[in-house]
């Protein structure tokens, strides 16, 4: 049986100062008005009231990642030669993401079928997901927004996470979900857990309940790529889009990035940084082609890419986890659910109409 | 919005001759409305004007060139479509304005910081002076005036400035310029090096996504911004405060003499990031030295696109 304990609210604090004697923890807290993921200190505290504005992602994906370092080195003897000196910058601490949710911690799983299990495997990626573990806090409840359950998932799942939290009277429930996630509860300030099982086993249920009832998203890969070629359609569909690309950057699961090298005289780095489908740069070919001209190409693209393309090439699994927040962070409500649904229902019109 | 149905009438009536009349409808949730596009005759009946509908939308118009758009604006919006024209990015037969009297709109991260955990909205009531809001089964009453945009507390402009069809009565206003740049006069007042560990704290979480940019109804350099061009690479793809903060200087710089503060860009921003204060500085500076203000009239030419060999206000040969 899955190792379980419980920790005293007051305790976490001190939980966390202790984690971070052997790993780096990364904690949400409030920062202005938004809710971020910040190196943990003490002297400001975490808030895991609610969902994080933006998701842990740059634990494992940083905004940017310096890949590798260079510099040119002249040689004096022959000034037409010059040896190029590199150096790679591979990743080597750990990092405890504390307080994510579900989904945060799922999404992960996205970009490993990608980064790691794929025909290439991504060494800096590898390097930083191999070293982090994710306490992860199960939901009480859903937001309007949420919809994790649309997605196989649901308030308490624990897939990606190597500690499940839920929230009991007094305190937090802990569940170790992995090995090296057992590892993380072997501490004084963690207290036996059985007694508390059933009032947790409780918690998850009533979480499972506040869900609105799941939509069958099973048609959508294909009835995506029927609506593909309707260009009437995605106008539509993306006329309230502003493709600034908030959405992918708040999202757990979008992991596009972009390389450049950013010198300054005869040295620098070259870096790995976010960028994302929803920029007309993206898919800017060198030509001057650009195969996504507009946004509904790209918007299309977005949604495309995580209810059809990627579940067609990973065992159905769809490259969403369902946290809501490129709803309720998109600066104009463009709704996800809205433009999966309606791919799925569009054909269905068309048929009635045969 | 008290007169409603007229401002549908005037849409039914305007619509078969557009190819969409731009506006706004319900959202996600009670508390959020969304951009409405009105193409057929039954998306009018869906139209909502109420204090919810926080989104400029002109800021669709130069992406809609060669259409023939209707759209429906708040006074501070309609200042976005004159400066539009003022830079020829739209042309006037192409556009036909529904303007009204605005009394304000709501500011989503005010109302978030009062009533925290607003992920599950279960209704919205709007008066003149009160939102109600139940969320969570629990009843939050917010004054208006505690939870209105700061831009709508200090408004010159509630009435569209320009307009085809104007729906309702004119709103009365007693604010000033000055009014309007306290918030700034504050900061101002901080030293520099305040200042400075004022902008970097804030700066440091933004994740560079470009919302504020293209929420921007000025911004219409967008696919082509500076930020992203890799050829000339004008700025670094780090993630440093550095590089965020001066895209932020460029963006002002940019909108000086253009920005009508419609605001768009701090509210578009999802990690909540004050930039509106930053376009305000500029604002100032160019009332000061030019005495003008964006977006007012449509045959002006904002100041720093034009180029005079003397201006008034600037006394270049005395020196
Ligand atoms: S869906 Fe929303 S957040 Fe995403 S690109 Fe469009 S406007 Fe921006
Ligand atoms: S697409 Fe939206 S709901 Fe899905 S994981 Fe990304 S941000 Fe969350
Ligand atoms: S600034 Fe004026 S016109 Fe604009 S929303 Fe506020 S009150 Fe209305
Ligand atoms: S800079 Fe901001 S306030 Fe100024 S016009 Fe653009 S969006 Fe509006
Ligand atoms: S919208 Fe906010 S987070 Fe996005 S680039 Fe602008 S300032 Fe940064």
């Amino acid at each position: 049986m899955a190792q379980v304990k419980f920790i005293k609210k007051d305790n976490v604090s001190a939980w966390l100062e202790e984690l971070g004697q052997k790993h780096e923890v990364l904690a949400p807290r409030f920062e202005g008005d938004s809710i971020i993921f910040r190196p943990y200190d003490a002297s400001k505290g975490f808030f895991i009231e609610r969902e994080a504005t933006a998701p842990p992602k740059k634990a494992i994906f940083p905004q940017s990642e310096t890949l590798l370092k260079f510099s040119n080195i002249k040689d004096l003897e022959n000034p037409e030669k010059v040896a190029l000196d590199v150096k790679e910058n591979l990743p080597d601490s750990s990092w405890v993401v504390f307080g994510g949710r579900p989904c945060d911690a799922r999404g992960f799983t996205m970009f490993d079928r990608v980064y790691l299990n794929g025909k290439h495997v991504d060494a800096y990626y590898k390097a930083r997901r191999e070293n982090t573990f994710f306490i992860t806090l199960a939901c009480e409840k859903g937001e309007t927004t949420c919809f994790c359950n649309w997605v196989g998932s649901g308030p308490s799942d624990p897939t990606g996470s190597d500690v499940l939290m839920v929230p009991v009277e007094g305190g937090f429930f802990l569940e170790a979900v992995s090995d090296r996630g057992a590892s993380l509860l072997d501490s004084s300030l963690l207290e036996d857990g059985d007694s508390k099982q059933a009032e947790a086993d409780k918690v998850k249920v009533e979480a499972d309940k506040s869900m609105g009832e799941a939509q069958d998203l099973s048609k959508a890969p294909e009835k995506l790529l029927a609506v593909f070629d309707n260009m009437e359609h995605w106008e539509e569909m993306s006329a309230k889009c502003l493709s600034c690309g908030a959405c992918t950057y708040l999202c757990p699961t979008c992991y596009c990035f972009n390389i450049t090298d950013e010198s300054d005289g005869i040295s620098g780095t070259r870096i790995r940084s976010w960028d994302n489908c929803m920029s007309s740069m993206f898919t800017m070919e060198a030509s001057g082609h650009n195969p996504r001209p507009t946004k509904a190409h790209r918007l299309k693209n977005r949604v495309g890419h995580k209810f059809s393309y990627y579940p067609d090439l990973h065992d159905g699994v769809i490259s969403c986890c369902g946290c809501g927040r490129c709803i309720k962070s998109c600066p104009v409500g463009v709704d996800i659910r809205q433009l999966v649904l309606s791919a799925i229902a569009y054909e269905a019109k068309e048929a009635a109409n045969d | 919005m008290k007169n409603l149905e007229d401002l549908k009438e005037q849409i039914r009536k305007a619509l078969p001759e557009l190819d969409v009349v731009i506006g706004w409808t319900d959202s996600f949730d009670p508390l959020h409305a969304t951009p409405h596009f009105m193409r057929k005759e039954e998306d009018i009946d869906k139209l909502k004007v109420d204090a919810l509908c926080v989104h400029n939308l002109a800021t669709y118009l130069p992406g809609l060139k060669g259409k023939k758009v209707g759209i429906v604006v708040k006074g501070c919006d309609s200042r976005s479509v004159v400066e539009l024209l003022q830079e020829n990015l739209i042309k006037r037969e192409d556009v036909t304005i529904f303007g009204f009297g605005c009394n304000g709109v709501v500011d989503q991260t005010k109302i978030r910081s009062i009533i925290g955990d607003v992920g599950n909205i279960e209704a919205c009531e709007l008066t003149d002076k009160e939102v109600t809001v139940t969320a969570s089964g629990e009843v939050h009453k917010l004054a208006l005036d505690e939870v209105l945009s700061d831009k709508c507390k200090t408004c010159r402009y509630p009435n569209a400035v320009l307009s085809d069809h104007f729906t309702g009565e004119e709103v009365a206003t007693t604010a000033t310029f000055e009014d309007g740049y306290k918030d700034l006069e504050e900061f101002e007042a901080k030293s520099t090096e305040e200042k400075f560990a004022y902008w970097l704290g804030e700066m440091d979480r933004c994740i560079r996504c470009y919302a504020c940019r293209n929420a921007c109804p000025m911004c219409v350099c967008r696919d082509h911004c500076v930020a992203q061009s890799r050829d000339p690479h004008w700025l670094s793809q780090e993630a440093h405060v550095r590089d965020k903060w001066m895209f932020q200087v460029i963006h002002a710089y940019h909108l000086t003499g253009r920005c009508t503060e419609c605001g768009e860009c701090q509210r578009a921003c999802p990690v909540d990031i004050p930039i509106l204060l930053f376009k305000k500085k500029f604002n100032k500076e160019i009332k000061e030295v030019f005495n003008y203000e964006a977006g007012l009239d449509p045959e002006a030419t904002p100041p720093l696109l034009t180029f005079k060999n003397e201006e008034a206000k600037i006394k270049e040969r005395d020196w």
